[in-house]
């Protein structure tokens, strides 16, 4: 625990860079002031299928953010083992949009670069983006191999008996092909990314001396 | 009927088998399917992690593209292709600022998009729109004598109420014991297989799967039945893993929804995609394969 100002409710500044590009993340997932409304019940823990394998549990992710420890919980394995199932938010009795609260966190994490080296999850994502952006869709065959060699090619090597077994039955695509609209894709990325820069201003829009909870719902559209 | 039809890039490659027979469940019964033209990626999990506004925007063109086409609902079977367009649809209605930049990206590349398309998974429309009697009065053969295992996954019907209730949907249950088929008890019927898991942290996925190949075995199914195409690789295509892993020696065979209905409706091997499963059916199952 890093030791904390005298002053209740003061954070280091680094907790407070890294709380607004959360918040701003969160700003896009409607009903994320929600957060506010953890009764710490465990309710998401309990019905979380991976949670046995996170080191912070999604109770204690709540608590953290609440805490002022977004840092904690960006450097943990939790935001990354998350399968999306949504059973968390679909019995959160205070419907807490939990799953879509770590998609932001994980974006921030991206953003933020904290993830360790040839991070499984980003290495995925980063390949999975560069091929829809390059075909306009996914080649899962491409994937694998972009993702497998970067990350460990012995693996590769392993799976090589499932993959021939499926290609055996035609389950593999293998020659990847461009959409006709790719020109669209490419235009809505450029304008995705022009819309995006000016990030750097928003923060400015944020009461500095905002901390705690309550910055979420200065930060709501 | 007529429906447009977005197979997603799972159902070109490992998903195949659901798109054959997704096209042929629906010709049986009748029911116009049109490809939409020229669709793109939907983003899936990995292009939300990473940005969430392009991801919107991607999966936006989509439905832009269907609202072009005449506004006809649109059908998903992939899960995560399902509940992505599913939540643009909704993220985009419910937060006016991400609308205004949504529209504004997409004005860039010449699309406009007026929240006019439905989105539908085909469970939904068979079950709800075409209706289990109209199904039931099309079939050729009946499912007398199998026992099956829903497995819906985790994705279609949450996070919101769909179609079907979030936890214990009963769509397949219904719309197979109408057919003549029995479900296995089978209470993980929306637990999660771990989906891209099996990638990024396989060991962990591999546990999860055991999971489900286990309540299967223990209530006698003599096979799963499923609506989303990873769900399907994992439970199928991973289960020498989970044998070698956990040492046990399941062998269950793992169809889409869609397979099941079409033997019941009478389509051949070859319509289903059947000879592409990689665990064969076995009897009483194979028997209908004729």
């Amino acid at each position: 625990m890093k030791s904390r100002n005298a002053i209740p409710g003061s954070l280091p500044a680094s907790e407070r860079e890294l709380r607004q590009t959360f918040l701003q993340q969160a700003r896009l997932v409607p009903g994320a002031e929600r957060i506010t409304r953890c009764l710490q019940c465990g309710t998401c823990t309990g019905s979380c299928p991976v949670s046995y394998a996170m080191d912070i549990s999604p109770r204690m992710v709540i608590a953290l953010f609440r805490a002022g420890q977004i840092e904690e919980i960006l450097r943990s394995r939790t935001i990354w083992i998350c399968a999306s199932c949504y059973m968390c938010t679909t019995r959160c009795p205070q419907q807490i949009k939990i799953t879509d609260l770590l998609y932001a966190l994980k974006r921030t994490a991206m953003d933020k670069k904290l993830y360790p080296d040839r991070f499984p999850v980003y290495l995925l994502s980063k390949n999975f983006v560069r091929l829809v952006n390059y075909y306009g869709r996914n080649q899962e065959m491409l994937l694998l191999l972009l993702y497998y060699l970067k990350r460990n090619p012995f693996e590769l090597l392993r799976l090589l008996p499932m993959g021939w077994s499926l290609m055996r039955k035609g389950r593999i695509a293998l020659w990847p092909k461009k959409i006709q609209g790719v020109e669209a894709i490419r235009k809505i990325l450029g304008a995705s990314r022009a819309l995006e820069l000016p990030r750097e201003k928003d923060k400015a829009d944020y009461d500095k001396t905002m901390v705690g909870y309550g910055a979420v719902d200065a930060g709501r559209p | 009927m007529e429906y447009l039809y977005y197979p997603g890039c799972s159902l070109e490659s490992g998903g195949r088998p659901y798109d054959e027979s997704l096209r042929a469940v629906f010709r049986a019964l009748g029911v116009g399917l049109s490809e939409l033209k020229d669709w793109n990626c939907c983003g899936a999990t990995m292009y939300m992690s990473l940005d969430e506004t392009t991801s919107m925007a991607i999966s936006a063109r989509n439905l832009a593209l269907s609202e072009h086409n005449g506004s006809r609902d649109l059908v998903a079977p992939c899960s995560a292709c399902y509940t992505v367009l599913l939540k643009t649809n909704r993220f985009l209605r419910e937060s006016p600022e991400l609308k205004q930049k949504v529209d504004r990206i997409l004005g860039e590349a010449g699309l406009k998009y007026d929240l006019t398309v439905a989105v539908r998974h085909p469970l939904d429309v068979l079950v709800n729109d075409i209706g289990i009697e109209a199904i039931a009065q099309a079939a050729k053969r009946s499912l007398e004598g199998v026992t099956f295992a829903p497995y819906y996954g985790c994705q279609i019907v949450r996070p919101e109420r769909g179609f079907d209730d979030r936890e214990f949907p009963t769509s397949m249950d219904r719309l197979f014991e109408r057919l003549g088929a029995r479900t296995a008890y089978f209470p993980l019927k929306t637990r999660c297989c771990g989906g891209m898991l099996m990638t990024t942290f396989p060991d962990v996925c591999l546990d999860l799967v055991k999971e489900l190949l286990q309540c299967a075995a223990e209530n006698e199914a003599q096979c799963i039945a499923t609506t989303c195409p990873l769900c399907q690789i994992n439970l199928e295509a991973y289960q020498k893993k989970v044998n070698k892993m956990f040492g046990a020696s399941y062998e269950i065979p793992v169809v889409y929804f869609t397979q099941l209905l079409g033997l019941a409706l009478g389509c051949s091997e070859q319509e289903l995609g059947l000879q592409r499963n990689l665990i064969a059916l076995k009897a009483p199952l194979s028997a209908l394969v004729a």
